[in-house]
């Protein structure tokens, strides 16, 4: 049914997809997943202590972000940002691009969290003679991380596959790779399955990592 | 000189008067219970005098020092808070530490004592209540009388002046009420100070030197337990004492 000749299309692209994945989708995965972390807890934070003004700018960010599209949005910064005299690098944009918009989604996630921990466990920090800062970073945080760790690996997973938009401000990521390679053979579905596939796997694995987190944090005595 | 004086606390609540005007002094060594029916605001009353919520108006004495209840200090909060523990009727142990970690952590991050020195201390407030042999263990792991156990160790760990509970058995199985109770008798016994708000006649007539029977926001009698039982003044006090003998019954 597979005639030999996809086969050997098959084996000698699967490097040249697989390679961009290892050099760029990686390591873009992790970088905007780093930022969209750190965004994430100080945005949801600044919710959860009721910071005023910086709460506002908090919600106007996740408001923005979350209404329009991951793709506009790369195409604002790549390509409508040097009109304006700001110059990025593809690269670093598209790692500014999707940490700041998985941030959004990750700061009301980590916000449901802090706030899914009974109040009692902030009573009681106040009763041991802890002050705000001593809770939250002992007792509030940890907790609010073992109810967010689902979730947050649904944003990582599909950060993974959300790297492929890169691709339209010239980043060569897999998915960008395999156009290429299309674009010289003209073998669009071999091809674009073998993509599909290999982004299956990177995210297969992070299920993996997702169970064996999961587990780990069970061991903790099972909160709830 | 009282250990601590409560003057003229007001809490509302919207429009719901919780506490009118109750004033009350603790000396050294004294069991006070604090009884009343439901919604009588006891609870709100002993969340004041830690500042879990903010008195409308009212002092508070704490070793000779004069706070206003709803202008104290964050820092004053904090620096009485270390002198006080509190007991909740839901335990409120930390879900993501262990019971040693649970009485420990005040010290470590509160106050900066060495590890060591703090799970010395740790370990030997779970063995004063019979908890020893589950210091490893989660609260999710334990029993409600296991984990109420370990929140008075953890009460306990700072050295205390005096210990705030409210209904501390409330939350348990009527078979479990006897181990906390026993734990809290032998702390009356060694002289500790406690405000202990109840629901427990037995502890309150026998483990108690005092009694104050609170209904809608004020005091409506406060007495040596003795008298109170035996020979109360205030005819409420005979009605809710014939009302809980009838529950009893
Ligand atoms: N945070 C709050 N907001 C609004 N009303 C409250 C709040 N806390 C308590 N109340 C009200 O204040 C009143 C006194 O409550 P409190 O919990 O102090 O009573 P209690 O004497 O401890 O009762 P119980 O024996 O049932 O524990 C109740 O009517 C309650 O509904
Ligand atoms: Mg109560």
């Amino acid at each position: 049914m597979i005639s030999s000749d996809t086969w050997t299309l098959l084996a000698e692209s699967f490097w040249k997809i697989l390679l961009p994945g290892l050099k760029m989708t990686i390591p873009l995965t992790v970088l905007s997943f780093g930022l969209a972390l750190v965004i994430s807890i100080l945005v949801a934070l600044i919710q959860f202590a009721n910071v005023p003004v910086l709460k506002q700018i908090s919600r106007f960010y996740i408001w923005i972000i979350r209404g329009t599209p991951l793709l506009v949005q790369l195409y604002v910064v790549f390509f409508g940002l040097p009109s304006v005299g700001v110059m990025i690098e593809a690269f670093p944009a598209a790692v500014l691009v999707l940490g700041i918009n998985e941030g959004a989604y990750c700061a009301e996630t980590m916000r449901s969290a802090l706030e899914a921990v009974p109040s009692g466990q902030m009573e009681a920090g106040y009763c041991c003679g802890l002050n705000y800062v001593q809770i939250m970073r002992h007792v509030v945080l940890p907790q609010a991380f073992r109810t967010a760790v689902p979730p947050l690996f649904n944003s990582l997973i599909s950060m993974v596959k959300n790297t492929s938009l890169a691709a339209n401000i010239t980043v060569v990521e897999m998915f960008m790779a395999t156009q290429r390679i299309v674009g010289r053979t003209y073998r669009a579905m071999p091809l674009y399955l073998e993509v599909a596939f290999i982004y299956l796997i990177f995210s297969t694995v992070l299920t993996w990592l997702q169970r064996y987190f999961e587990k780990r944090l069970n061991a903790y005595g099972g909160l709830r | 000189m009282a250990m601590l004086e409560i003057k003229g606390i007001r809490k509302t609540f919207g429009d719901l008067e919780v506490l009118k005007d109750i004033s009350f002094r603790v000396e050294k060594g004294d069991v006070i219970s604090v009884l009343g029916p439901s919604g009588s605001g006891k609870t709100t009353l002993l969340r004041c005098m830690n500042f879990l919520e903010t008195a409308d108006e009212g002092t508070i004495i704490f070793d000779g020092e004069e706070f206003k209840l709803n202008g104290i200090s964050k820092a004053d909060q904090a620096r009485i808070r270390r002198k006080t523990g509190f007991v909740f009727q839901n335990y409120n142990l930390f879900l993501n530490k262990t019971a040693l970690e649970n009485v420990t952590l005040g010290l470590t991050a509160g106050r900066k004592i060495p590890k060591e020195q703090a799970e010395k201390k740790g370990l030997a407030m779970l063995e004063r209540v019979g908890m020893l042999d589950r210091a490893t263990y989660y609260p999710n792991q334990l029993s409600g009388g296991q984990q109420q156990r370990v929140a008075i160790a953890r009460a306990l760990a700072a050295d205390p002046e005096i210990i705030y509970f409210d209904e501390p058995t409330s939350a348990l199985d009527p078979e479990l009420i006897g181990e906390v109770l026993n734990v809290m008798r032998d702390l009356a016994n060694e002289g500790m100070t406690m405000v202990v708000v109840t629901h427990e006649m037995g502890f309150a007539r026998n483990v108690s030197s005092r009694v104050v029977l609170m209904e809608n926001g004020v005091i409506v009698e406060e007495n040596s337990a003795k008298e109170f039982f035996e020979n109360p003044k205030e005819e409420r006090t005979k009605e809710f004492l014939r009302l809980k003998k009838e529950e009893r019954e």
